[in-house]
């Protein structure tokens, strides 16, 4: 009884014949494939492990490991770099362009979503082309705007040229959200005598805290790496830690590396743990694109 | 879209007031200067009329040579990340452990940014690096091993932070096509080659085709890295440096208006050049296929 039911089975694997040569080659370019990947994300991965070593190297040049081990970089980049001011002003430009991208991104995402007006494609194609161009190519003239209008070079300058490409991020992300929530509900709670704000207040917001809180993590991280834009806008107190960082290997001859390498461990640990948090909430993909995930079959 | 037309009221709805301090933000922030940043590369400072600025670029060569630079690293960059990501997405297509491990290690090096990249790959592959000692070590390559400070730093640096971004925007068009189609095509004897080539490919042209636009873009911007790893004097005076010395070094906000008006126009029709090679050896939906 059992024997009858093989004649059927075997359709789907006829293809695989034990020792045919396609097999050989699948295999042959599976390892291929895997070769070249172990290759790229050991060099990703030992040359973090670099950063690392050299941060908490005594002397180091051509061994395979440093002559002895100190922690005293950091505190000597601590006080090189300012870092304490440096983070301050990292932390206030990057809760800013947060706060504010959620403030103007969110109610867009809902309009986007919701409603149909006219000039939609236009408003919806402003939106995109922040996201289109590269930093490079619109932060020079943005900067050179700035800089004529009085807020280059400032913290203010620096939270505004962080904003573009935040803002439509936040809405981006937010659209889609907004459009899956039930406009049902709207009808229910008006029904039952809910005004606008009633509404907004207990039916809209707690359904939309999820969304925000990704864009906002999506947006927190960005801000954190941003280099372009806040290089060009930032002036000599209005540096993130990134843009700190830069000036730092850019001046490899008048600094230690070791120290550079400090600095560069506490910008790593705090996008890392920023980019931990975030992937709780968001997939990996969405930290690069917009790129809506496909769902998944099971 | 007609149970939408008749819901809203044809005169606008009000909720759709919500969206205009976004716009104007970005207005502001985004259209302004950019107008701005047109009318003021026409105003060149030496006087000489609309285009002198342009013509300028074009006729200096240590300036249109920054094109030829730039391109030189952008399109090696943009051909080896997409054309390595498609056999890796397609690799790892299935939800898998293997897959969320490998986007979550690829994820690390672009939220690192290229600044950090920057500072790793000077001390690894630098010429007292691990990696040297290691091609050394193991007697694959006894010359001195150059990788930074040249036009190979730049590359290197391009696909470290490049390649993870096409392959993750690869995977996400990957594994949104219909699996049950390849699995079809395998009831009838395609093998994986052929359920690739015939299945895979022809749904995954408009998404790499996205993907390698985007990559290209990205390369082409290269800034910090081409300055840091590279030779900004010369092999790898690439496009962006030319318009941040004119902005902020020679203070001509003019000449760096135009030459990042160059560079826009350039990454544009490189766009535009791909998007039409796709429509020309391939006509079908313009999203990629869902089954």
């Amino acid at each position: 009884m059992i024997m009858s039911t093989a004649n059927t089975l075997p359709t789907s694997r006829s293809t695989g014949l034990p020792a045919s040569p396609a097999r050989r080659w699948g295999w042959l370019w599976r390892a291929t494939i895997w070769t070249v990947m172990g290759f790229f994300l050991l060099n990703v991965v030992f040359m973090i492990a670099t950063v690392v070593v050299n941060s908490v190297a005594t002397r180091w040049f051509g061994t395979p490991l440093p002559e002895g081990f100190t922690l005293s970089w950091y505190g000597r980049a601590w006080d090189d770099f300012q870092l304490a001011h440096v983070l301050v002003v990292t932390l206030e430009v990057v809760a800013a362009t947060v706060l504010l991208s959620i403030v103007l991104g969110v109610p867009a995402a809902y309009a986007l979503a919701r409603a149909q007006f006219r000039g939609k494609r236009l408003a919806m194609l402003l939106i995109l082309l922040p996201m289109m161009v590269p930093p490079v190519t619109y932060g020079i003239p943005m900067a050179t705007a700035m800089y004529q209008i009085g807020v280059g070079g400032t913290l203010t300058g620096v939270i505004l040229s962080n904003l573009v490409p935040a803002l439509p991020f936040v809405i981006l992300v937010m659209t889609p959200f907004i459009e899956q929530i039930d406009p049902g509900l709207e009808s229910a709670a008006r029904i039952f005598g809910a005004n606008t704000y009633q509404y907004f207040r207990h039916v809209l917001l707690p359904l939309l805290v999820p969304g925000m809180l990704a864009a906002g993590l999506l947006v927190l991280v960005r801000t954190i790496g941003m280099f372009e834009l806040t290089f060009f806008t930032a002036g000599p107190d209005s540096q993130t830690l990134v843009v700190a960082l830069y000036y730092a290997v850019f001046s490899t001859g008048v600094r230690a590396p070791q120290a550079i390498d400090a600095m560069a461990m506490i910008y790593m640990a705090i996008t890392l743990l920023w980019v931990l948090i975030a992937l709780r909430f968001v997939s990996p993909t969405q930290l690069v694109s917009r790129v809506k995930e496909a769902p998944r079959e099971a | 879209m007609s149970a939408a037309s008749l819901t809203v009221a044809p005169t606008g709805d009000r909720r759709s007031w919500l969206v205009a301090p976004a716009v104007l933000v970005l207005l502001a922030l985004f259209i302004y200067p950019f107008i701005y940043g047109v009318v003021i590369s026409t105003q060149p400072l030496e006087g000489g009329g609309f285009w002198a600025n342009y013509s300028h670029f074009f006729t200096t060569p240590s300036q249109w040579g920054t094109l030829w630079v730039t391109l030189k690293l952008a399109v090696p960059a943009t051909l080896i990340n997409v054309g390595l990501s498609v056999p890796v997405a397609f690799a790892l297509r299935r939800n898998s452990r293997a897959q969320r491990i490998v986007t979550t290690l690829l994820v690390i090096p672009i939220t690192l940014g290229t600044v950090l990249v920057a500072d790793g790959m000077l001390t690894f592959y630098g010429p007292a690096g691990w990696f040297p000692q290691f091609l050394q070590g193991f007697h694959l390559y006894m010359d001195e091993v150059r990788l930074t400070h040249n036009f190979w730093g730049v590359l290197i640096s391009l696909v470290i932070s490049g390649f993870p971004f096409a392959f993750l925007l690869t995977l996400s068009y990957i594994s949104g096509i219909d699996p049950t189609l390849a699995r079809a095509a395998g009831t009838l004897g395609a093998g994986p080659w052929n359920q690739f080539r015939l299945i895979y490919l022809p749904l995954l042209v408009p998404g790499l085709s996205m993907a390698a636009a985007l990559s290209f873009v990205q390369a082409f911007a290269v800034f910090p890295s081409a300055i840091l790893l590279g030779a900004p004097a010369g092999p790898t005076r690439v496009i962006s440096i030319a318009a941040y010395e004119a902005a902020f070094e020679q203070y001509d906000y003019g000449m760096a208006s135009a030459i990042a008006i160059v560079m826009g126009f350039v990454q544009l029709l490189i766009v535009c050049a791909i998007f039409a090679f796709r429509r020309a050896f391939y006509s079908g939906p313009a999203t990629s296929g869902k089954g």
